[in-house]
């Protein structure tokens, strides 16, 4: 993590020296431990600030669509030429991105980092039973291990492999599918099929069931949109969650309007999900969001055979069709 | 809504301007009887009908939802019906994943010399309904 933390400095370094990016976006160390910041670093001088390790879990493309807005484009403004770090989620999401017509690659240069998966704070909070109530003090990361201490200097050493966020442990792409220099270059073993079982094993479940599951999970929203504000899919300039011209949703904390803005923000992800797991991670209230975005994943890629932000080439699944395209959900006389 | 035997869904159907409303036209000039549960809304094309339109429509009470589009191949815009195919299954899929009755959201076909079709899906797709019953989830209480 260290050597790939300097050749990141190094490659910064240069970038700015050989003048090819205006702007950095990285991750810099944290206020608290167990946490690295997303950071955009303008001047050279900045450049010792950035960080790599297991914390690094934000979607950095979350930020980049904000630079290429669409009316700047038309102004004649110059643009600026952004460098990012990309972990094989954050990858799909450039490309997903790029397919939108919402960034210029030409304006991007991405150090791809294969990921080594990202530790969910939730589980360290778990694992070391003591330490829910107590806070944790400091973390180091050593031999993929992690040693987390609490208030009391009480010292816990935990697997990293046991740590892992969900999303990583099933994480299919965490080699970038896109970028311009690749620094490290590991394929990690993983369990894809682990979640597909976990979304099948929910399908079987009686309807009531799973409507009662649904209920359960969103009832708990307080509509903070932190979901949709970590996800770089959602770009829009106004959300549907705010309109006010049509007004799809009330603004009380009315249950059925919940479930609206839901099923709307999950729905809005079809076929360009790529389960980075931001969505997730945002969640104050911790709503199992997955359960629900991984479906139409699943869907897309059965229907379509279509998944998201693997190549720039393909058509996004819901602007083309096929004349064969399943239909057996078609009411007949 | 309180004598549950007098209960009379509710149904919304958003039907396409080319084909399914000139159905529902010519089912009518024909004077092919079917039920009275529907309230038509005509849109100019099956694709035009975003998946919010469906869930709104849920949340306001209504007990069914049916969209009507022309047969595949014969979209007065050329591939509005087919783009409408690939995001209807994908909803449909989806609603009945969170445990919405598939019943309750419908899809079909219906061209503009099918007004018997017409009637036989109307007669369908209310029978379905009522089966299911008044709907409770998703609709909002005030």
């Amino acid at each position: 993590m260290k050597e790939i933390e300097e050749k990141i400095k190094e490659t910064v370094k240069k970038l700015f020296k050989e003048n090819k990016i205006d702007i950095f976006i990285g991750y810099s160390e944290g206020t608290l431990p167990l946490r690295s910041t997303p950071c955009l670093i303008t001047r050279p001088e900045d450049i010792e600030k950035l960080v790599w390790n297991s914390y690094c879990f934000n979607n950095l493309a979350v930020y980049l669509p904000r630079f290429f807005l669409p009316q700047t484009q038309k102004k004649d403004v110059k643009l600026p030429r952004i460098g990012i770090l990309a972990k094989g989620c954050d990858s799909r999401s450039i490309v997903g991105l790029i397919k939108e017509h919402q960034l210029p690659r030409e304006n991007l240069y991405i150090i791809g980092i294969p990921c080594e998966g990202m530790i969910d704070i939730k589980k360290i909070q778990d694992a070391g039973c003591k330490m829910k109530e107590v806070e944790i003090v400091s973390a180091e990361e050593k031999n993929e291990k992690v040693i987390v201490e609490n208030e009391d200097k009480k010292k816990i050493e935990l697997k990293k492999e046991e740590l892992l966020a969900d999303v990583c442990t099933s994480c299919k792409y965490n080699v970038p599918v896109i970028y311009d220099v690749l620094i490290g270059k590991e394929k990690r073993k993983t369990k894809e099929e682990e979640r597909a079982a976990i979304i099948e094993e929910f399908e079987k479940k009686p309807l009531e069931e799973r409507w009662k599951y649904f209920q359960e999970q969103v009832s708990k929203c307080i509509r903070c949109y932190a979901c949709r504000q970590a996800c770089p899919n959602c770009y829009c300039k106004e959300c549907f969650a705010e309109q006010t011209k049509p007004k799809w949703i009330g603004v009380t904390d009315n249950i059925s309007d919940i479930m609206f803005y839901q099923m709307g923000r999950i729905f809005h992800q079809a076929g360009r999900c790529v389960d980075c797991g931001a969505c997730v991670r945002a969640c104050p209230v911790g709503i199992d969001l997955r359960i629900f975005t991984y479906k139409l994943i699943k869907d897309v890629k059965e229907f379509f055979r279509y998944e998201a932000g693997v190549s720039l080439g393909e058509v996004p699944p819901l602007s083309t069709f096929k004349s064969d395209d399943k239909q057996e959900f078609i009411t007949e006389p | 809504m309180k004598n549950i035997d007098n209960w009379e869904p509710k149904i919304v159907a958003f039907l396409c301007n080319w084909c399914s409303y000139a159905g529902a036209d010519l089912a009518g000039v024909s004077r092919t009887q079917y039920p009275s549960n529907i309230r038509v809304i005509r849109v100019p094309c099956s694709g035009r009908v975003d998946p919010f339109y469906i869930i709104k429509a849920l949340q306001n009470g209504i007990d069914g939802v049916l969209v009507s589009g022309c047969h595949p191949g014969d979209c007065h815009y050329i591939s509005g019906n087919l783009i409408a195919r690939r995001k209807f299954a994908l909803l449909k899929s989806f609603l009945e994943y969170i445990g919405i009755e598939p019943g309750r959201v419908q899809f079909s076909w219906v061209s503009a010399a099918e007004g018997g079709r017409f009637a036989q899906i109307i007669e369908k797709v209310t029978r379905e309904v009522k089966e299911l019953g008044p709907i409770n989830k998703m609709v909002k209480k005030i």
